[in-house]
């Protein structure tokens, strides 16, 4: 038989009742859908946090107070150091080293006048702006630090300034924060938000002012971002020796940037896989669907099939014929599924653009074959069940 | 040319077996027409089924000339090789038409060839005169189901002889027809016999059955009866 006449036979077939071929492919259909959806969902929810990771660029390590793999708990609770200023200050005359950022984070009431609003506080160094290119507003951010206590200047995020200042210039005018005065030299633009964390409810003061108002004897976090003339792994061997030299122990973590991307990209994408594969559940169903109703329609075509046989079609074509039909059922589902995963997919885009999703063509093409797989795995017992049928028996059966 | 020696053929009904074909002896020349009568249950069609390789004797020869001119016992022959000689050698007529409901009427003629991978063009050029000739211009490209009766069996008539067979069984071919049309699809098939083809019909109609130049009679699944015309002091 000739393909063309195949594919016509096969067609034919599945154009006659369109509406009983049509309700055999929905299931694969609404599998697919349920597919391309959840992939989509999932590769964009990965993208979304690797865009938010990796904004801050991959050449940075985060050291963090404590060791978290050491055996036992007394251990490290008698002998922890903590991170301070000092090692902050020694890991930023490093070589290599562009900015070193100090981080202390808590949370607190700040006023102006009788406006008052609850924010985060985050004390930092005065390399944070350039480190993590966040754009001012007005004014400058907090100064290089000269070894004495730091002045209390204090640098407001938008909405902050929004909130309490409403259209006046917060410039030179003084705050309490957490009951400390503050002089406010300057504003940051609007950043929006990271991870659920708004950037502009926030307020930056210097870090030792910070660890005295939380009353707090260490960073929580020294931020290194290298130069590309070094190598991550030769940059944390370095903060290595460096902290070794002060604290004498291991009591501290070192995170590099693309370290941590990299697991995370890796978790991002099996729980991609992982969704994928709760949505091909529902592609099994239709599988299921495609072969009963396959399997009926041979019984009440036996007499056709009897004809066949009787006119010399062998034992081959008729498999054929058969799983062709399978096979186009299950295309056509796959097809009419992916059509309504991108209709929706587009619709979303339109009214909640923000939406992460991104729907990968690789699962879309993987889905259309898939379904075109489970048609023939579903369809190989009813063809083979047509293809055995003795002519005779199938011409009698009418 | 067609040699059956000792053919039985035993089906279970229940746990009752019926003897449906019971050592059949029968010798057919080329270009023969033949009709088969006997009351309903007398294995006609069973006898009709084996002779077009579409059953198997459970014991017996059957003796078929192939194209090559020898004859072959075809009882042990495998089913595909089987479903070719169909294809190739055999054209079958049913009583309830069996047309394909979703190919139109030429579809449905030309479907054999189809089935033998012969291009387009030379499955135009077979199917004309045949459709000429069934009288079916009008219709080739109608579904069965907007046929009549009487069209549809021609259809099935063309089907049937567009692969040029040596043989044509009909089981009651007019079985559904009118007599008007029945005898239209008889005269059809005689001018196919006519012209050289091996014509066998199953039927319950006496005077169709008298127009065959050899008549068998079965009862109970035997040949009680074989006479040609020949024989007959007319
Ligand atoms: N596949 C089968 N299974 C069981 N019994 C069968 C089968 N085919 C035929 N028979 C039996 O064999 C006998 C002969 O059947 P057959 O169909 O050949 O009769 P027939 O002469 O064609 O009858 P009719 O004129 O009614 O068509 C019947 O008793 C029938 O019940
Ligand atoms: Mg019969």
């Amino acid at each position: 038989m000739r393909w063309q006449d195949w594919f016509h036979l096969v067609f034919s077939s599945v154009r006659y009742n369109p509406l009983k071929s049509l309700l055999t492919s929905l299931g694969i259909a609404i599998g697919i859908t349920a597919v391309t959806l959840l992939t989509s969902l999932g590769e964009g929810v990965r993208g979304y946090v690797m865009d938010n990771f990796s904004q801050f660029g991959t050449r940075i390590i985060a050291v963090m107070p404590g060791k978290d793999d050491t055996s036992g708990m007394g251990g490290m609770l008698s002998s922890v150091r903590f991170l301070t200023l000092g090692d902050a200050y020694s890991l930023e005359r490093l070589p290599h080293v562009d900015y070193m950022v100090a981080n202390v984070q808590g949370s607190g009431p700040i006023k102006f006048g009788a406006r008052s609003r609850n924010t985060e506080i985050l004390g930092t160094t005065s390399s944070f702006q350039q480190a993590w290119d966040f754009p001012l507003a007005s004014g400058q951010f907090l100064p290089v630090n000269r070894g004495q206590v730091s002045s209390a200047h204090a640098v407001l995020g938008q909405k902050v300034k929004q909130e309490l200042f409403l259209a006046q210039n917060p410039l030179g005018k003084f705050v309490r924060i957490a009951g400390q005065r503050y002089r406010v030299i300057g504003v940051m633009q609007s950043k929006g938000s990271m991870l659920g964390f708004d950037l502009d409810d926030m307020v930056y003061i210097p870090a030792d002012r910070a660890l005295t108002l939380f009353n707090r004897e260490g960073l929580m976090e020294i931020d290194v971002v290298f130069s590309a003339q070094t190598t991550s792994s030769k940059m944390a061997e370095r903060i290595h020796e460096k902290l070794i030299e002060r604290h004498g122990q291991e009591d501290f973590t070192l995170i590099t940037q693309d370290e941590m991307l990299d697991s995370l990209d890796s978790i991002l994408s099996l729980l991609t896989l992982g969704i994928g594969a709760l949505g091909s559940i529902s592609l099994l169903v239709g599988g299921v669907g495609i072969f009963t109703i396959m399997t009926t329609n041979i019984r009440e075509r036996s007499a056709e099939i009897g004809l066949l046989r009787a006119i010399g079609t062998s034992r081959n074509q008729l498999l054929s014929l058969f799983l062709g039909e399978a096979m186009l059922l299950s295309f056509i589902g796959g097809l009419l599924g992916m059509l309504a995963a991108m209709a929706i997919l587009l619709i979303t885009s339109i009214f909640a653009p923000s939406f992460p999703i991104s729907p990968n063509p690789i699962y879309l093409i993987a889905a259309l074959l898939i379904s075109g797989l489970i048609g023939l795995v579903s369809g190989i017992r009813p063809a083979w069940l047509a293809s055995k049928m003795s002519p005779v028996h199938a011409l009698r059966n009418e | 040319m067609i040699q059956v020696n000792q053919v039985n053929k035993t089906f279970q009904l229940g746990d009752q077996p019926v003897h449906a074909l019971n050592n059949i002896q029968l010798k057919i020349s080329p270009g023969e027409y033949l009709s088969i009568m006997g009351p309903s249950g007398s294995g006609k069609s069973t006898l009709l089924n084996m002779l077009g390789l579409l059953d198997i004797p459970d014991d017996g020869e059957y003796w078929l000339q192939g194209c090559d001119g020898l004859a072959l016992d075809t009882v042990p022959m495998d089913e595909e090789v089987r479903a070719r000689y169909r294809r190739d050698h055999i054209g079958f007529v049913f009583q309830s038409y069996h047309l394909i409901p979703r190919l139109t009427a030429a579809e449905n003629i030309e479907l054999p060839l189809v089935l033998a991978g012969i291009p387009p063009d030379e499955r135009k050029e077979r199917l004309q005169p045949i459709i000429q000739r069934l009288g079916l211009e009008q219709r080739a490209g109608h579904l069965p189901n907007q046929l009549s009766g009487g069209q549809r069996q021609r259809v099935a008539i063309g089907r049937a002889t567009i692969m040029r067979p040596k043989l044509l069984l009909a089981d009651e071919p007019t079985g559904n027809l009118d007599s008007h049309s029945g005898a239209e699809v008889i005269e059809l098939l005689e001018e196919l016999n006519n012209d050289g083809i091996t014509l066998i019909i199953v039927t319950h109609d006496m005077d169709l059955g008298d127009r065959a130049k050899r008549k068998i009679r079965m009862v109970d699944g035997e040949i009680v009866l074989d006479k040609s015309r020949e024989q007959e002091p007319s």
